[in-house]
């Protein structure tokens, strides 16, 4: 589909993955993403960069749909939602413990995904693109109405969930770390794909899928793949975000404008590429921080958002690392 | 028995609307395999337009139908340059975004000025009673200016002669092109056309039923299932679709919650995707 794919994926096998330079860049910053708010005990860093691995979570696995297999999803933000859901309701009906809900919660909503990747994955382009909205307005559609997670009312969860992890204070910065940890899943699982034969797969469907299919590519069962484990780690993240925030409800758990923010960072990143859309998460919550604290914009973030992503599109379609890329071509050998 | 048959004759009546939406979606998308997602957008700029203009001047609110007709057109052709004319024959998905994104601008700044609180524009017409059943005039008035806008659309693409050639660029470009046809012109003419219809239906739902800003969504789906039930590009299709899915909401919605709704409508678009990929009303070609 695309004239000019950014960078082109290397296969490689596991063991080569750790000799490489890229490797060790995600461990770092991953490892800076631990020690900032640790150094000085800081908590509104902690905050800040909190959203910022919900954020870098959401958008590496939407790039996984939208710059590798080159389909739009508009309603990846199903899958938090959802995850969220499943981890709440588990926890105050059912009294799971975190560890458990959590990992229930992504597991099923990525069986989920599957089964509903396979039946709307037959449809291609802007058909597909326009019925994920349908699936992300049929999801909400149907929790609201769903009594036993407590309809358009919401859950709630009672703060004494908080003690298996050390009381309040603690268990918001033991959330903090889980989400970390999701993000460097979520860093390593790009990259993984990037550069195995899956990934080869789903950069061929991008490019053309007819080809791709008649070259031997599995179309079908790939994009049914790359559909559900694009909805497991998103899944895990919103269980840990709706668990902290202690009270879920339909108008937030599927927001249409946090699925929409996600495809403006891949966008802004760089689509198909793993450091641009980490770099592009970063900057893009930052600048989301700067604009709801200034007067004038506070109202207006979805404009600046929009305005954003038509510029890049027009202008810019490869983003970031696409303009990076363009001067300094050596850099694709380094940064994928 | 009564009651449902009226419900299906409201049904008819409101769905005629939808089809006048749909038209301006299928219309842009057959001619520059685009598909407008400022669609919504547009739909509740109409409806702005229509509450602005009678609470503002105090016409009457069909009074508004020329100036959103107009000024419908104008914003088509404006947004055409800005977001749509560097994407025609690019990949689908770039224009997808392009006009995502305005769609993003135009709804920010909506929910920046009015909020999302709910706006009512009040039309005294009076009703047609048959039997216990009284059909809202303002639904049999919506459906009468469809029918009309219909036709000159339909007297437009079929017997004159810009009419013509905005169907031969969307039978081959290329072709047009060579034949002499200035197929950008065209190109910007018609997207100002389709937005114009979306802009107007938009005026004609808000005469019916209340609006927010963010009521484009809703409507905006309705228009996607009501274009691939007529077939991609075809205005006819989208007018029969468009009854066909009041008829549909018309029989579903005395049984079922509301919110219901959007859910029965989404599973008819990928089933009617699924199964008639050329949609329902598609002459089967040889």
């Amino acid at each position: 589909m695309r004239a000019d794919p950014l960078g082109a994926p290397q296969l490689a096998t596991g063991v080569v993955l750790f000799r490489r330079p890229f490797f060790w860049i995600i461990a770092a910053v991953i490892a800076v993403f631990i020690a900032a708010p640790l150094w000085g005990n800081d908590v509104q860093l902690r905050e800040s960069l909190l959203l910022a691995t919900v954020y870098i979570t959401l958008a590496s696995n939407l790039n996984i749909m939208l710059g590798y297999a080159g389909y739009v999803n508009f309603g990846s933000i199903v899958f938090f939602g959802l995850g969220g859901y499943i981890c709440v309701y588990l926890m105050s009906a059912q009294a799971w413990p975190l560890a458990a809900a959590t990992l229930v919660a992504g597991i099923a909503v990525s069986v989920l995904a599957y089964v509903f990747g396979i039946g709307i994955l037959r449809l291609r382009g802007p058909f597909f693109a326009l019925s994920t909205i349908g699936v992300n307005e049929a999801v909400k559609a149907f929790v609201s109405t769903f009594e036993p997670w407590g309809g358009s009312a919401g859950l709630y969860l009672s703060s004494e969930l908080f003690q298996p992890l050390g009381g309040p204070r603690q268990a918001l910065w033991v959330i903090y770390f889980l989400l970390v940890a999701v993000m460097g899943c979520s860093l390593y699982l790009s990259y993984g794909i990037k550069v195995s034969k899956f990934g080869l797969g789903l950069f061929a469907i991008g490019q053309n899928e007819d080809a791709a299919s008649v070259l031997g590519v599995p179309t079908r069962r790939y994009k049914a793949l790359a559909y559900s484990v694009s909805a497991f780690l998103p899944a895990l993240a919103g269980a840990l975000y709706f668990f902290k925030s202690a009270f879920i409800q339909p108008s937030d758990a599927f927001d249409l404008s946090l699925s929409t923010e996600a495809m403006v960072i891949a966008m802004l990143g760089g689509q198909g590429t793993v450091t641009g859309v980490a770099v592009g998460a970063y900057f893009y919550e930052e600048l989301r921080g700067w604009l709801l604290t200034s007067e004038t914009f506070s109202n207006f973030q979805l404009v600046i958002a929009g305005t954003l992503l038509l510029v890049i599109v027009l202008f810019l379609p490869g983003g970031l690392m696409g303009w990076l890329y363009e001067r300094w071509p050596r850099l694709k050998r380094v940064l994928e | 028995m009564l009651g449902i048959v009226a419900s299906l004759i409201d049904g008819v009546l409101v769905g005629s609307v939808y089809g006048l939406a749909a038209m301006g979606l299928t219309l842009i998308w057959g001619v520059m395999d685009v598909v407008n997602l400022t669609h919504g957008a547009v739909i509740v700029a109409g409806m702005f337009a229509l509450y602005l203009l009678t609470a503002a001047l105090g016409i009457s609110p069909y009074l508004a139908l020329p100036p959103v007709l107009v000024g419908g057109f104008a914003v088509g052709v404006g947004l055409y340059w800005l977001a749509v004319h560097r994407m025609v024959g690019r990949p689908p998905l770039m224009s997808l975004l392009s006009t995502f994104a305005v769609n993003l601008v135009l709804i920010g700044l909506g929910t920046g000025i009015w909020g999302t609180v709910l706006f009512n524009v009040p039309v005294s017409l009076p009703g047609l009673s048959l039997g216990r059943y009284t059909f809202p005039g303002t639904h049999i008035l919506a459906a009468v200016l469809t029918a009309v806008i219909a036709g000159v659309l339909y007297l437009f693409l079929y017997r004159t002669r810009y009419g013509k050639a905005i169907r031969a660029v969307a039978g081959n470009r290329e072709a047009a092109e060579l034949v002499g046809i200035p197929t950008i012109r065209v190109l910007s003419f018609a997207f100002g056309l389709g937005v114009a219809l979306a802009a107007v239906s938009g005026m004609l739902i808000g005469t019916l039923f209340p609006f927010t800003v963010l009521s484009g969504d809703a409507y905006q789906l309705k228009s996607f299932i009501v274009t691939v039930l007529g077939g991609l590009g075809s205005p006819t299709g989208a007018l029969l679709g468009g009854i066909l899915l009041g008829l549909i909401e018309g029989v579903t919605t005395p049984f079922m919650p509301v919110s219901w709704t959007v859910v029965i409508e989404f599973v008819l678009f990928i089933a009617v995707l699924i199964a008639f990929p050329s949609g329902i009303f598609a002459r089967r070609r040889t």
